[in-house]
């Protein structure tokens, strides 16, 4: 979670605070999360009554349970090429819309939406994806990624042109599009058009072999993964080194400047939410279109996407909405997410605490001030030999949200 | 810094203290029965022999379930009774994963593949394409999927379908329910337009359309038309989780004067028993796939019956026999027959049904046994 490159260069300092801070938050989160799991553990707790008594019980059962858990969580993460690869794929959807997010941050745009346009994109390249037959490879998968990604970027240009036009403020179109996009797929589902033949539920064919990533045989990982890096690359590319990504950061920081200095301030808010959107679009396309080895495509549902969209919020606000940092961020999800399986499975982990987990985690790594605080080390640390860096590690929405 | 040097440890003694009770450990010699986990060791027990034991404990059953999650007093806590029945009885290895949406599916099952499960079992009719494309691609694992006989699965020969013919009890829980009608009017209604679950609806609505011929009564069915196959379910998304939802199609329901709810929607039945618990008796509630006095027991008061769905014995079943080498594909079909499907007890309701009704109930099992009354449902197992 450095930010000495997001931020182009214009602090070039070795950010070992924030590494050590970020290494602290993960330690306190992973301590209260043991702590957790041995009071909820209904087999452990009745061994704590009676610790002064034999203490070796209840240390003996706590520390197997917690160091099963914690194991498993980064062995099922890290543990070898099949869970690696499926970090990397499972973090692919998350990068792609927290991307989308964080770009929006950085115009002063709020898009919430971007659950909804993963959705609509979801569903456009699936029905471009199981509806045209015969096409090759090469010219399949391309169009129903085109496809998802346009359908993302109309879904959220609309919220950018109802900014632009008509001032509605975007958190309200981005939620309430939300709900049409879930409610238009609900009823797509129940047409001839989407719905498989034969079924009476809501559910679509299976996409054609033709149109899904390309995937590495015997892992989870697919193509979607490098199309998740490159749309990092662009971003960055197109906030730093392009006239309009200066625009977008010239009209977050302060469009009533930006327009005396004669930009247009809603042909930007439009485009960047349509940006935005198309990016998200794509996190929807990598679930309709990625499938892991070993088994098809999901087919389209009305719970398909899950709450790619929402979780990638947070991967925006804990990426500081830069595109490096979103990529970290990503990673970290995909991880939890993927260890959180084998907490599950092997360690037989309720996974209602895998969530708490994944949340504290998530919290002491985008509170850093707290993490200073509860750890008078890091603080001995800051005031003495850096007293001037106050902005060592900003919170995370005023990075978004600010900058 | 000193300041919150105290504060930390303050924060760790008050832990200890609230913690560290200071009780008499129990007696080392006899260790407590619960320290055996079903999931983590084998239980010695005297009738299997050390050899039996090791063989045992190295066969690994696992369970992938639907959006529900094991927790649901419905289908997937059924099939999960299942899965704990056989780690306690065979001495077995379990594991399970839930699937919080549908992207889940087949990631949980490679999940499940990669803990070397010998046989794994995927809970319910959405799982369906996952656990077909993952018995395909891994012929040397043992699959069984509750709820769904797919089409695409002919051939395979390690994917063995376990599945219900729930109209059959749902017949029976549909005469009981016109007979306790008072309003002359019984509800229903699903999670969502699945075989699975218009299946339970079709059998209640013909058990009514039995009733009323029996008697010349007219008793109305409300949020099921059979003809055409269309009815009302809790709304999208997630709607077997959504109890608000539910609630919401209940209370729909009882405005238009239904007096029994047949909630075919998992744990979002759950608000129509929240509907039934707070009418002061007017409305009652047949639950659906487990004995709800056992799985909602709060609500047992308002149980007029439930219409049982043997997951659990289906379960067991085809883990022993994967266990003992006896393991086959051809699909396990449950039926008031073979005891896979039933009507539970009435419990709290027992006086209040007539002892004639329940005659009639005996008749019409037998009935339906011997194929004298006709379901007819699209979405019975064939």
């Amino acid at each position: 979670m450095s930010e000495s490159i997001g931020s182009a260069g214009r602090r070039i300092r070795l950010p070992w605070s924030d590494v050590v801070v970020t290494l602290f938050a993960f330690i306190l989160a992973f301590l209260l999360g043991a702590v957790l799991m041995v009071v909820s553990d209904p087999e452990i707790a009745p061994k704590w009554s009676y610790f002064f008594s034999r203490p070796s019980d209840a240390l003996g059962a706590s520390w197997d349970k917690v160091s099963q858990a914690y194991s498993a969580l980064v062995g099922g993460a890290l543990g070898g090429i099949g869970p690696i690869t499926s970090t990397l794929a499972r973090s692919a959807p998350l990068i792609c819309a927290g991307l989308g997010i964080g770009l929006a941050f950085r115009a002063g745009l709020f898009n919430i939406g971007a659950q909804g346009q993963a959705v609509v994109g979801a569903m456009i390249s699936a029905l471009v994806g199981f509806s045209i037959k015969g096409l090759p490879l090469a010219v399949h998968l391309p169009l129903a990624v085109l496809a998802g990604v346009a359908a993302g970027a109309a879904w959220g240009g609309i919220a950018g042109a109802l900014k632009a036009r008509a001032g509605a403020h975007e958190v309200i179109t981005t939620i309430m599009l939300n709900y049409i996009a879930l409610g238009m797929l609900g009823w797509a589902l129940t047409t001839t058009l989407f719905q498989r033949p034969g079924r009476a539920d809501p559910i679509s064919p299976i996409v054609e072999w033709s149109a899904t990533f390309p995937r590495i045989e015997g892992t989870q990982l697919h193509m979607g993964f490098v199309l998740a890096l490159l749309a990092a690359f662009g971003v960055w590319w197109l906030m730093e080194r392009t006239k309009l990504g200066f625009q977008i950061r010239a009209v977050g920081s302060n469009p009533s400047a930006s327009a005396t200095a004669g930009m247009s301030v809603s042909t930007i808010t439009a485009t960047t939410m349509a940006i935005s959107g198309g990016l998200a679009g794509l996190a929807g396309v990598q679930v309709a279109l990625g499938a892991i080895s070993g088994a098809t495509p999901t087919p389209l549902t009305a719970g398909l996407v899950g709450s790619i969209g929402f979780d990638a919020i947070t991967v925006a606000l804990l990426g500081r909405s830069r595109p490096l940092g979103t990529v970290l961020a990503g990673l970290l999800f995909g991880a939890m997410n993927t260890g959180g399986l084998k907490m599950q499975s092997a360690a037989q982990t309720p996974p209602d605490l895998i969530m708490v987990l994944q949340a504290l985690i998530v919290l002491f790594v985008g509170a850093p001030m707290l993490v200073r605080t509860l750890v008078p080390f890091l603080k001995a640390r800051r005031a003495g030999k850096a007293p001037t860096t106050q902005a060592v590690a900003p919170v995370a929405s005023q990075g978004g949200l600010a900058s | 810094m000193k300041k919150s040097l105290l504060a930390l440890s303050a924060l760790f003694s008050a832990a200890a203290l609230t913690l560290a009770g200071c009780a008499e450990a129990p007696d080392a010699a006899a260790p407590s029965t619960q320290q055996s986990t079903a999931a983590s060791s084998a239980p010695s027990g005297s009738a299997t022999s050390a050899a039996e034991t090791s063989a045992a404990a190295e066969f690994k059953a696992c369970m992938v379930s639907d959006s529900g999650g094991f927790d649901d007093k419905s289908f997937n806590q059924t099939s999960h009774d299942g899965l704990e029945k056989a780690a306690q009885d065979l001495g077995i290895q379990v594991a399970e994963v839930e699937s919080k949406d549908a992207k889940d599916f087949a990631t949980n099952i490679q999940s499940m593949i990669a803990e070397k499960c010998n046989i794994i079992i995927t809970v319910g009719f959405l799982l369906s394409d996952a656990t077909v494309a993952a018995a395909k691609a891994n012929p040397d694992v043992k699959f069984a999927i509750v709820d769904d006989n797919p089409a695409s699965a002919k051939g395979l020969t390690n994917l063995k379908p376990l599945v219900f013919n729930t109209a059959e009890s749902s017949f029976m829980a549909g005469y009981v329910a016109a007979s306790q009608s008072k309003s002359g009017k019984v509800g229903t209604f699903g999670g969502m337009k699945i075989p699975t679950v218009t299946i339970f609806m079709d059998g209640y609505a013909q058990g009514v359309a039995y009733y009323n011929q029996q008697k010349g009564k007219n008793v109305q069915v409300l949020g099921w038309d059979a003809k055409k196959q269309d009815g009302q379910f809790v709304p999208e998304p997630k709607p077997f989780e959504n109890i608000a939802g539910g609630k919401s199609t209940a209370t729909n329901l009882v405005s238009q004067g239904a007096d029994v709810l047949f909630p075919v929607a998992g744990p979002a039945g759950l608000g129509a028993l929240q509907v039934a618990d707070t009418s002061n008796g007017a409305v009652k509630a047949v639950w659906v796939d487990t004995d709800g006095c056992i799985s909602a027991e709060k609500s047992c008061k308002s149980i007029l019956t439930s219409v049982q769905k043997a997951m659990d014995v289906a379960v067991f079943d085809a883990i022993k026999a994967a266990q003992d080498g006896s393991f086959s594909s051809d699909p396990y079909v449950g039926t008031l027959e073979n005891g896979g499907t039933t009507i539970a007890p009435f419990h709290e309701f027992d006086g209040a049904v007539s002892a004639e009704t329940k005659s009639e109930l005996e008749k019409i099992k037998a009935d339906i046994i011997a194929g004298t009354i006709k379901i007819e449902s699209a979405s019975q197992p064939k």
